[in-house]
C-alpha cells in the first residue's frame, strides 16, 4: 500500500506528534462523554430493577403493597452504612429489608436482609462480591442454597453465640475450602438484627407520623 | 490465501497469546478457576481485540511511531469503557455475569501488543484476521486452563455455564466428584497448570519435528 508523500513528511516532526496524540485523546473523551450520557439513564434503571427485584426476593409475598425501593432511610451500624427500605401494607410497617456490606476474603460483599416486624429473617440475598469464584461464591442465590439457611431464624434462633459457622461453634454451614466468606455473610445478618432490634422503633416512627 | 492460513495458524496455535507470547498472564490467571470463566474471559477479550486490530490498521498511516503506544492504550482504553457502558446499560443480565471480565481486558497487554506488533504495519482484513485468530486462541487456551483447575479443583467442568451462555447450554456442565485439590483452584493453581501445560505444548512440538526430521532423513535416504 502507497501513502501520501506529507503525510511520511510531516510524522516525524513535533507538532505533528503532539497534534496526533492531542487529536487522538480529544475524540476520545467526545466518544466517552456522549456514551455516557447516553447509557446514564438506562443504567441507572437497570441497577433500580436489581435493587426492587432483590427487596421482592427477600420479603414474603404480600405483606406490603408500597415501593420499599424508594421508601428508604440512611442509617450506620458502627462505620457501615446501612440503607433501610420499609415494607408496608395500607401505611402500616409490616417488615424492613436492610441493604448493607460485609468484608469478604477478597473485598466487600453487599447484602440485603429482610427481617419482618418481630425481629425474624425473611430472606437474605447477596447483591454484589468479589469472593473466589467456585469457592466463596457459593453464597450467590444462583449457585447455592446456602443463603436459604437463614430464613426464619431471628437473634434466639439459634442463641446468639450459636449465630456463626460450624467452625466457630455456631450452627451455620461454611463451605469446603471457603470459611471467611460465610463467616461474614453470617456475621453481617446478626449485626443487622441487632440493628434491627436497637433502632427500629426509631424508623419507623420516623415514617409513620410524617 | 496462504498468508492468511499462516495468521490463524499463528492465532491459533503457533504463537498463541498465552502459550506462544505469554502475553495476558494477568486475566489468564486471574479467571480461569473454572472453565466457564475462561470461556467468558476469552469471548470478551475476542470481540474487544478484533475491533481494537480494526482500528489501530485503519489509522496506521496516520500515527507517529514516536507516540503510537500511547495513542494505542487511549484507544483500547475507550473502547472497553465503551462496551462496559453500553453492555451495563442495554445487556444488563450479561453484563451481571461478564462485568468482573471486561474491566480486566483493559490489562490485558495482549491486545496492545497486537495492535503493536501486528495492526500496525497490516491492512485491516489482515488485522481482522488475525484479531479473531488471536482471540479465540486466547480462548482455547483460558478454556484448558481453567478446564484443568476446575476439573482437579471441584471436580466439575463448566460448571455454571447456563448462567453465561443461557439455559440452552446447561448440558455443557459435568460433574465427576466432589471437593478436590483446592490449591488448584487458588492463584498457584493457575501457576502450576500453566507451567504443565507450556511443557506439555513443547514436548509434543518437539516429539513432532524430530518425527518429522526423521522421515525427511529416510525418505531423502
Amino acid at each position: 500500500m502507497s501513502e501520501p508523500m506529507t503525510l511520511e513528511r510531516l510524522r516525524p516532526t513535533i507538532p505533528y506528534q503532539a497534534a496526533a496524540l492531542a487529536v487522538t485523546v480529544m475524540l476520545a473523551s467526545a466518544a466517552l462523554s456522549f456514551a455516557e450520557r447516553h447509557t446514564r439513564g438506562p443504567i441507572e434503571q437497570a441497577i433500580a430493577e436489581d435493587t426492587r427485584r432483590s427487596l421482592g426476593e427477600v420479603l414474603p409475598q404480600g405483606s406490603y403493597d408500597n415501593d420499599p425501593g424508594s421508601d428508604r432511610l440512611d442509617a450506620r451500624d458502627g462505620n457501615v452504612p446501612v440503607v433501610v427500605h420499609i415494607a408496608r401494607k395500607a401505611g402500616v410497617p409490616t417488615a424492613v429489608v436492610l441493604e448493607t456490606a460485609a468484608k469478604g476474603y477478597s473485598g466487600e460483599i453487599g447484602l440485603v436482609v429482610g427481617i419482618d416486624r418481630e425481629g425474624r429473617v425473611t430472606g437474605v440475598r447477596i447483591t454484589r462480591h468479589t469472593e473466589t469464584p467456585g469457592l466463596g461464591d457459593k453464597v450467590e442465590v444462583a449457585k447455592s442454597e446456602w443463603v436459604h439457611d437463614f430464613a426464619g431464624r431471628d437473634l434466639s434462633n439459634p442463641a446468639p453465640a450459636k449465630w456463626a459457622v460450624k467452625k466457630d461453634g455456631g450452627v451455620f454451614d461454611q463451605f469446603a475450602g471457603a470459611t471467611i466468606t460465610p463467616r461474614a455473610v453470617v456475621g453481617a445478618v446478626k449485626r443487622s438484627l441487632e440493628l434491627y432490634r436497637r433502632e427500629h422503633e426509631a424508623w419507623f416512627a420516623r415514617r409513620d407520623a410524617p | 490465501m496462504s498468508r492468511y492460513r499462516q495468521i490463524v495458524k499463528d492465532g491459533l496455535w503457533d504463537n498463541n497469546m498465552v502459550s506462544g507470547q505469554l502475553l495476558a498472564m494477568c486475566p489468564a490467571m486471574a479467571v480461569t478457576a473454572t472453565a466457564t470463566n475462561g470461556l467468558g474471559m476469552g469471548l470478551a477479550s475476542t470481540v474487544v481485540l478484533v475491533a481494537a486490530n480494526i482500528l489501530v490498521s485503519s489509522i496506521r498511516h496516520l500515527v507517529p511511531s514516536a507516540v503510537r503506544i500511547p495513542i494505542f492504550i487511549v484507544l483500547i482504553a475507550t473502547l472497553v469503557t465503551l462496551v462496559d457502558m453500553a453492555l451495563n446499560a442495554w445487556l444488563h443480565d450479561l453484563y451481571k455475569v461478564l462485568g468482573l471480565f471486561i474491566a480486566l481486558i483493559v490489562v490485558n497487554c495482549g491486545i496492545l501488543g497486537r495492535s503493536e506488533s501486528f495492526a500496525s504495519k497490516s491492512t485491516v482484513a489482515e488485522s481482522t484476521v488475525d484479531g479473531l485468530a488471536m482471540g479465540l486462541g486466547f480462548t482455547f487456551a483460558l478454556i484448558a486452563i481453567g478446564g484443568v483447575r476446575e476439573l482437579l479443583g471441584s471436580g466439575s467442568l463448566f460448571a455454571q455455564a447456563h448462567l453465561l451462555l443461557g439455559p440452552a447450554f446447561a448440558f455443557l456442565e459435568m460433574k465427576f466428584f466432589d471437593g478436590g485439590a483446592l490449591l488448584m483452584i487458588l492463584p498457584p493453581g493457575g501457576f502450576i497448570v500453566l507451567g504443565f501445560l507450556l511443557a506439555a505444548k513443547r514436548v509434543w512440538e518437539s516429539r513432532r519435528s524430530a518425527r518429522a526430521s526423521v522421515t525427511q532423513a529416510t525418505s531423502a535416504a
